[in-house]
This record gives C-alpha cells, structure tokens and sequence, in this order.
C-alpha cells in the first residue's frame, strides 16, 4: 500500500485485492470477530487468525432508520457469520428490503481527506448475478 | 433453601414532566413514601442502594442521604444501563443475602424528559485526515456507514431477527402490541401518558426505525421509584398491620449475555433474558403457568414480543400466536403490561427496573385500583439493560 492508495473505512474491509471482510478467528474455538481482540469472548483464549467473510448473504434482520435520508440497516447471515451493515442501492423502504433478501458485499467512496486520500467503505446490496439471485 | 426476602414498602413517584424537581427532589419523593409505606425511619435502613445511569458518578446516593437522613451505613451507587434499577434492588437483596444486613432500601432515579434519542458521549472532533479510531479503526462515524446503532433501530432488527427465526411478524402485529399497551395505560394514573391510541394513529405517528413507530418507543421521562426489602428473621417482628401487605420476593436474578454466536453484532437479548427466566423460576419453585401477570421490558413494541418467547409465556417460537389469542391484554389468559409498560408509563431508565416490581407489588397487595388484576398471587417482573444485563423478580402474595 502506497500512501496514495484508498484506505478501508474499517479496519476489517480489506482492500488489498477483491474487497472483503476479514474477522479474527480464535484459534482454539473458532468464534470469529471482528476488530481489535483482547481475547476471545467465547473461551479467552488470545490467539486469532484473519478468516475472510464470504461475500454473499442473506438479509437476517433489519430496519429503516428514518430521517432527512433514510438508511436501510441490516444484519446480514454471510455463511453463518453475521456482519451489520448499511444496504445500499435500493430504496429504503419496506415494499424493498425483506427478510431473507439475498444479498452481496459492496463498496463506495466515504469520500475524501486534506491529503486527498481516498476512504472506501463497505456496504451491502441486493444480489445482482444470474447464479446468485436464482437461490 | 434460603429464608425469603420480603417487600415491606414500595413506592413510585408519577412517572413524566417534572421540570421544578431535581433527580434528588424525585429519588427523596419516592423514598420517603416507601418508608412510610413500611412503617420504617431511615434509621431502619442497614443499607442503601441507588441506581441513577444519567448521573452516574454523582454519588445521588449520598447527596439522597443529606436529603432524608445520614445514617452513616453502606452506599452502593449502582449503573446497569436499563436494568439499573433492578440492579439496585439486587445489590440491596444480595446484602440481606449474605447476613450484611436486616433491611435494605433500594431506589432508582433519572429525568429524562425533552432528551431525545438518547446516545454516548459525542465522538472528539476529528483532524481533516482520516485517523482510524476505535475497536474497528474506524475513518469516522458508524452510524449509518456500518447499519445502525441507535435503540429503536437496534430493538427493530431484534424483533424482525424473531420474525425471520419463526415466520411472520409485521407491522401492524408490532403496531398491535403497542396499541395494548397504550389502552392499558389509560387506568394508571402513575403512567407518563394515558392516551388510548388507534391502531391507524399508531401506524401513521412518525417512523423512527421501522417497524416501531413514535408511539411503539418508550417515552423518555422523570420519575423515581423506591422499596424496602427485609430478612425473613426481622419480619417476624413486623407488626401484623405491617407484616399483612408484605409481598415475598420468590426470585431475584440478574445475569448478563453469555457469548453466542453474532451477539457482538447484534445484541443477543434473548439468551439471558432466558437464562434470567429459568434461574428465577426454578428459585421460586414455579413455573410460567403459575403467573397471574408479568411486566416485561417493552422499551420498543418489538422487544416485547420477543420476551413473551424469552420469559416461556408461550412455547418456543410461538410469540406471535400468543399475541394474536389475546392472552396478553388486561383481560386475557396471561396479562402483560397492564401499567401501560415503557412505551406509555414511560421509561426513566434508572427508576425503570424498581417501578416494574412496584407494579406487580400493588396487584399482589389488591391496592391496584382500577387496574387491579383480580386475585393475583404471583407475578413477574424483568427488564433489560443492552450491553446486556438482565433482571427477573418474581413475587409472591404471603400466604
Ligand atoms: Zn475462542
């Protein structure tokens, strides 16, 4: 990464290739989290390795948070790891998002700072692919 | 078994506006009724224990003595998030418990009125280049960049998680509940609001966080609230007059949420509210189909359809149909909330743990008035905190 690069809004988005999210994995029980760790919260144990997200899901939960520009917020079931996020590219009301509403890992410009260096965010939106969509 | 605890005197100011009176003013208010409630004088009092999550290194639990009697015994200034109040409570039973005292005061206080949404402190102002912050090095803020973190919004996925575990949940189920709740609070002359709404006005009020509409969110208000508790021993000196309205406290259980899978993403409410559940009702020696009424934590119409699951009113996954047979009104199977809840009594967080065990004292006393529940005997009180911490307290009319 070069000082010119964008950089993830969050530091479990990896951008060093296909975007993804990347948890911290305890080595002993396998529970997976995302951030900084401690240790882990299901057997203390300390040691993680990084475990990438798979990029699709489904939509577990969500709701409409409402006000000048409403913003769908979800808790999306990526292969039985759940991510929350911001879902993005549709609109944000209840006749648009449903339970159970495939879904895949997006990113968008969270703009920029003083040096001109841009972040990148990450978000989820509905699943767009023939194969995918014909779950 | 251990000896019970008894409530001897239990009090809540009305819950709402009170913009002449200071949390002091409210915590003294409501203490001071339950003392006499209970025929006791704070030289009475072994120990005290003050819940208040606004002002919480305040020490209110001594600026409440210097009000109404410093007596130089422990103090315990107790914060739990919304299970504050029965934390309070708790502390003050767990100190009976262990033989550190006879008779325990616990209150709880918060004003909160014209608050708003409430959040954390707000976030240090940030440099004109990105600066990663936090657990997860964030740029800059996560509300609305990662979902959400505000409480209606928080408490809405939690309902809809119900839905897509069992089926069907909807707004106007979500919408119903709140409508329950609403008529019920209109024969509690305690309750922040007692206005019966339409199931259309709840519907059409402002969308905070789909599902939960204005009307579906507990009001944020004043009010305090206070109970003494006693060993079994000093009870048996109580003079009879006294000793006749003593309610029992079958149970008194307070956990937090033990690791489950996602929980750190969205809080899992639900497995220690049935752990709380469970221990309390094998402590109390009864089971679910033993109560006469509950008063759960209903701080959004979607939470409280998940506690019906939670605290076994119904069998598991079968919240919905419980709502849908009537059970939970103030004439059905199983009444719940029949002080109008958090979402018209109101929701003074600090005294919010407290006022849920007075209402179901009141009931177990025949002393409910208008919304007396008809020969109640046992009842259930919880509340939540997110973070988590959840209290269950159940109680017995003496036998
Ligand atoms: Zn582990």
């Amino acid at each position: 990464m070069t000082d010119t690069d964008p950089i993830p809004y969050v530091d479990y988005l990896d951008l060093s290739g296909e975007p993804q999210l990347v948890t911290q994995a305890c080595t002993q029980c396998g529970a997976q989290f995302f951030g900084r760790r401690n240790a882990c919260a299901a057997c203390s144990a300390t040691t993680f390795v990084e475990k990438p997200v798979q990029r699709t899901g489904h939509i577990s939960s969500f709701t409409i948070v409402s006000g000048k520009t409403p913003y769908v917020s979800a808790i999306v079931d990526c292969a039985g790891v759940s991510v929350r996020a911001t879902v993005i590219n549709v609109e944000a009301d209840a006749d648009h998002v449903h339970l159970a509403m495939p879904v895949q890992l997006t990113t968008y410009s969270a703009g920029h700072d003083a040096d001109g260096r841009e972040a990148i965010g990450y978000a989820f939106e509905p699943q767009t692919t023939a194969e995918e969509t014909s779950i | 078994m251990s000896d019970p605890i008894w409530i001897i005197g239990s009090n809540m100011t009305k819950f709402g506006k009170h913009p002449e009176l200071d949390i002091i003013d409210l915590a003294a208010e409501a203490s001071l009724a339950a003392l006499a409630d209970s025929s006791m004088a704070m030289t009475d009092i072994d120990v005290l224990a003050v819940g208040n999550l606004m002002n919480a290194s305040a020490s209110v639990g001594q600026q409440l003595q210097k009000q109404i009697g410093q007596t130089g015994i422990p103090v315990f200034n107790v914060a739990n998030a919304c299970a504050t109040g029965a934390t309070a409570l708790r502390v003050a039973i767990m100190a009976i418990q262990a033989g550190q005292a006879e008779v325990g005061m616990a209150v709880g206080v918060e004003k909160l009125s014209g608050m708003g949404l409430l959040s954390g402190p707000p976030e240090a102002p940030r440099g004109d280049t990105w600066e990663p912050r936090g657990r997860v090095g964030a740029l800059g803020p996560t509300e609305g960049h990662i979902g959400t973190d505000i409480m209606p919004g928080v408490f809405a996925q939690i309902g809809m998680e119900y839905g897509h575990t069992y089926g069907e949940v909807s707004f106007d189920l979500f919408a119903r509940i709140s409508e329950k709740n609403h008529a019920h609070s209109t024969l509690n002359p305690l309750a922040a609001y007692q206005k019966r709404f339409t199931l259309d006005e709840i519907k059409n009020d402002v969308m905070i966080a789909y599902p939960n509409t204005r009307p579906m969110c507990s009001g944020n208000c004043d009010g305090a609230a206070a109970m003494i508790v006693m060993s079994d021993e000093r009870k048996q000196s109580l003079p009879s007059e006294v000793a006749r309205r003593a309610v029992k406290i079958a149970a008194s259980v307070l956990t937090s949420d033990p690791y489950t899978p996602g929980c750190q993403v969205l809080p899992d409410i639900n497995t220690l509210t049935r752990n709380a559940a469970n221990q309390a009702y094998e402590a109390a020696g009864i089971g679910p189909e033993d109560l006469d009424l509950v008063e759960l934590h209903d701080c959004f119409a979607t939470a409280e359809l998940v506690h019906y699951d939670n605290l076994m009113l119904c069998e598991p996954g079968e919240a919905v149909s419980f709502f849908e047979s009537g059970a939970p009104w103030r004439d059905g199977a199983l009444p719940v909330n029949v002080s109008g809840g958090l979402q018209s009594k109101g929701h003074p967080i600090g005294a919010t743990g407290i006022a849920n065990i007075h209402e179901i004292v009141c009931h177990l006393r025949g002393e409910a008035g208008d919304r007396q529940i008809e020969g109640a005997r046992v009842g259930l009180a919880h509340v939540i905190g997110l973070g988590s911490a959840c209290g269950v307290h159940i109680l017995q009319q003496a036998s």
